[in-house]
């Protein structure tokens, strides 16, 4: 062990504190160059729960990252990685979101899963999560990472609960089976003019084979997906920067589109 | 308040409703009066309605629109209580003399098939605990004189609630967009009022959100089976003897009253 209970709860709130003052912090494996990626998960479990005491929050679901080979290269490693949403990071098509409790946001268009059922289990395949899934919506994820110049180490990113700031969710339900998810094209554009696309098989090949490696991996844990969880599978194109006044449209064949809009509001 | 005061305003607003003649506005008489002093009138005037024998159908949203939030200088919605006699079937015929000033409202109603536990409940736990969406007709009739109404009036008069005309429930949800959904709310052959979805607070389930959080600070939820109306896609319409009112949602169906002397 590098880091102690004692460091553990300190680095918990060292960026738990960097996310509310909003306010960038040096990463984490500066001091403790030997986190592995298991303590990074244990130090990702502790700072959810606390965050969600401190905020008075629930679980909203689950996202993943690292999802493209490109990223996996990027970062040297072969797997992707998951962290927790939380109920007060849903934000809405229809409520500005307010830039300046955000450090240094992207934008990331993605596919997001909405269960109907418990899924669990070292085993299942993208097949069960199709079914096990009740909806799926456009999504965009908005990743905000607490490290300087969003520059970080697996362990760090993983501990920072993989960058989660906020998600916003197209109107448009679809039934997954409904739809050829590994096909559907994606257009991002910022103030008008197209900054991304990229389509469904961008994730691992599939969305719901990057869900499945999600369950997969929280097994490890003894943990799965829950009855409502809402799941963001990975990104389908590279994220986009935006600052406030900015507007950010993702649209997917067949899925509708979703809408960003930042605003300077205190 | 003094539980006195509240105890009298209940029975005037219950007597209101059932000799049909308004009373002057509760905010001009007692300026004092808060919007927990209103709530408190509603739940009273609600235990008093299940005394009699009533039964809770489920809830309404109000003052979901920008427009409405503005004309009474508030920032938040209310909500009311739906009752087992208030609910009627589409294509019924009403009198117009068991109404005050009715007018009417076009609405995306929520059948719930899970109970609702505020706080943190979010729009997508609600469409989870959906069971049907049906279109609907509020009629809504203010007990308060002319109209002349503050917030604290409408929701000591359990939101200025009166009917709810009921559709056909529509199963499929995945086949409705929420905020696109259209409305088309015709009088006599007339449009008279078009809306989406997105007029309910952005969309109708975030409304339903709102009241499962707000009714969590009353240790109240909502339940399996409720109705919930999660507010108006467009501006009320006035209805007189001799309307007929006809409101289209798209693939949700269309809803239908009329009124006779």
């Amino acid at each position: 062990m590098t880091v102690t209970n004692r460091t553990n709860v300190e680095l918990v709130d060292y960026l738990l504190k960097a996310e509310s003052d909003v306010t960038e912090v040096v990463k984490i494996t500066d001091q403790f160059p030997e986190l592995s990626i298991e303590e990074a998960y244990d130090l990702q479990k502790a700072l959810i729960e606390r965050r969600m005491e401190k905020t008075q929050t629930k679980r909203l679901g689950i996202k993943l990252g690292l999802t493209s080979k490109a990223k996996q290269e990027m970062m040297g490693v072969h797997e992707a990685i998951y962290g927790y949403l939380l109920s007060d990071m849903l934000a809405f098509e229809w409520e500005p979101l307010q830039q300046h409790r955000l450090i240094h946001p992207k934008a990331e268009p993605e596919i997001a899963f909405i269960m109907g059922e418990d899924l669990m289990g070292s085993d299942v395949t993208a097949s069960d999560v199709m079914r096990a899934a009740k909806y799926v919506v456009a999504a965009i994820e908005v990743i905000d990472s607490r490290y300087k110049d969003f520059r970080f180490t697996l362990p760090d990113v993983v501990a920072d609960n993989c960058s989660s700031a906020k998600l916003i969710l197209g109107s448009k339900l679809a039934r997954p089976e409904e739809l050829d998810l590994a096909n559907i094209g994606m257009v991002m554009s910022k103030n008008g003019e197209m900054m991304t696309t990229g389509a469904g098989s961008a994730v691992l090949g599939h969305p719901a084979e990057a869900v499945a490696w999600a369950v997969q991996k929280l097994a490890e844990r003894g943990e799965g997906l829950l009855k409502g969880d809402i799941v963001l599978s990975g990104a389908l194109s590279e994220a986009i920067a935006f600052d406030m006044d900015d507007t950010i449209v993702a649209q997917f064949d067949g899925l509708g589109s979703v809408t960003l809009s930042s605003r300077y509001v205190k | 308040m003094q539980q006195q005061i509240i105890s009298k305003l209940t029975t005037e607003l219950l007597e209101a409703e059932e000799k049909l003649i308004p009373v002057e506005p509760l905010s001009t008489r007692f300026p004092e009066l808060s919007v927990k002093d209103s709530y408190h009138i509603q739940l009273q005037w609600v235990e008093r309605k299940l005394e009699e024998g009533r039964v809770i159908i489920g809830k309404k949203v109000g003052l979901t629109s920008k427009a409405m939030q503005n004309m009474l200088g508030v920032d938040e919605p209310d909500y009311g209580h739906l009752l087992d006699r208030m609910k009627v079937s589409t294509g019924t015929v009403l009198s117009r003399k068991d109404f005050i000033k009715p007018k009417v409202e076009a609405e995306i109603g929520f059948i719930l098939k899970d109970d609702l536990q505020g706080p943190n409940v979010t729009y997508i736990d609600v469409l989870m605990a959906t069971e049907a969406l049906v279109p609907t007709l509020e009629i809504i009739d203010s007990r308060i004189e002319d109209w002349k109404i503050k917030l604290v009036d409408t929701v000591a008069d359990n939101g200025s609630s009166a009917r709810a005309v009921v559709g056909k429930p529509f199963y499929e949800i995945d086949q409705i967009d929420l905020r696109m959904l259209s409305m088309t709310m015709l009088k006599n052959g007339e449009i008279r009022a078009t809306g989406a979805g997105a007029a309910a607070l952005g969309h109708p389930a975030h409304a339903v959100a709102w009241l499962a959080n707000k009714l969590a600070d009353y240790d109240m939820s909502l339940k399996a089976g409720e109705l919930i109306l999660p507010g108006a896609l467009s501006s009320a319409i006035d209805l007189e003897s001799g309307d007929e009112v006809t409101a289209t949602f798209g693939k949700l169906g269309s809803v239908s009253i009329s009124f006779c002397e």
